[in-house]
């Protein structure tokens, strides 16, 4: 059976946080993982603290990031689009889908995770997933892969109830770890709280999903 | 980038004095400023590769730093800047960091084009 992954995400370390364990768990069990990536994040505001890079230079440091952290879990097929950070939700929203559709007719998933559109607060985040969700749409029923969404919007679990899945990634933590360490320029403050906070370490253990309904 | 020393930007500033410039000027509170705090509005603005031919241009305050730049027709303006550095490519990029090292202001000059 065809149980490969595709995963869809405006930027670099969008995949660390809610998803990396899933892709990690994927990846150790030998099933194939694809990465769309569709920026660098080259608008982040995180720059290092102490700030270590510039408006100009954290795009490259974000790239090398990115490689680093698809090493931690296994991605071996990343797609980068070359887009730039924050402005997904002005290119057209048919163009994103055909390109989405491109990907998925080549590599056929069983499975497609990206971002909750209406809960996942980033503009970048809502295109993306609401570009995924037509490329979805478009296709014949009988050929859908399932559809994962990430939310995280205050009014999540109030306006879709409690995630229909919730996988325990405490089996790979490192390498959830290690995905999110990689993305140095932007998760210090993360890493720092999940050493001294249980409840971010509880929640780092769990990847909470939504089955979108088409 | 270093903390800024408003001689040496100023210097610097000089030799981008009546030349035709790329801007990238910037300001934001983060994407996430209303998602964390709902009592504040989330505000970013950016203009890339806007081009500008300063007539004139000054840092002012004891830092964190504030920079205007006269053309022709208005003006342009940053507040809260307090780092700075010559990039690599003859750029110079100013910026101001929060206390958590987050960038909130960037007011950039260049010859060429910044990256798209």
């Amino acid at each position: 059976m065809n149980d490969h992954l595709l995963v869809i995400f405006p930027h670099p370390d969008d995949e660390a946080f809610g998803v990396s364990g899933t892709i990690a768990k994927h990846t150790k069990k030998g099933s194939p993982v694809t990465y769309i990536c569709l920026t660098l994040g080259q608008m982040g505001r995180n720059m290092g603290n102490p700030p270590f890079a510039t408006r100009e230079s954290l795009p490259l440091i974000r790239q090398k990031e990115l490689e680093k952290a698809c090493a931690a879990v296994g991605i071996e097929d990343l797609r980068q689009f070359g887009l730039r950070d924050k402005t997904i939700e002005f290119e057209d929203e048919q163009f994103l889908a055909d390109e989405f559709l491109t990907v998925i007719n080549e590599i056929k998933p069983s499975t497609i995770i990206t971002f909750y559109p209406g809960y996942s607060v980033h503009p970048d985040h809502e295109a993306t997933g609401r570009a995924v969700v037509r490329a979805v749409k478009s296709m014949s029923e009988s050929e859908r892969p399932e559809l994962l969404c990430v939310a995280f919007a205050r009014n999540s679990e109030e306006d879709l109830g409690a995630p229909h899945i919730v996988t325990d990634v405490s089996d790979v933590f490192e390498e959830k770890m290690n995905c999110i360490k990689a993305h140095r320029s932007q998760t210090q403050w993360l890493v720092n709280s999940v050493e001294k906070d249980p409840g971010m370490l509880e929640w780092v253990q769990k990847e909470r999903f939504w089955r979108y309904p088409l | 980038m270093q903390p800024i020393q408003a001689n040496d930007v100023q210097h610097a500033l000089d030799q981008f004095i009546g030349k035709e410039l790329y801007l990238h000027l910037e300001t934001t509170n983060g994407a996430y400023a209303n998602h964390n705090n709902e009592s504040v509005l989330t505000v970013n603005a950016y203009i890339r590769n806007g081009k500008v031919t300063p007539l004139s241009g000054k840092i002012m305050g004891d830092g964190p730093f504030r920079v205007g730049l006269k053309i022709e027709l208005g003006w342009i303006y940053a507040e809260g800047l307090t780092h700075w550095e010559i990039d690599s490519e003859g750029k110079l990029l100013l910026a101001g960091h929060d206390q958590e090292g987050r960038l909130a202001v960037a007011l950039q000059l260049s010859t060429s084009p910044f990256d798209v």
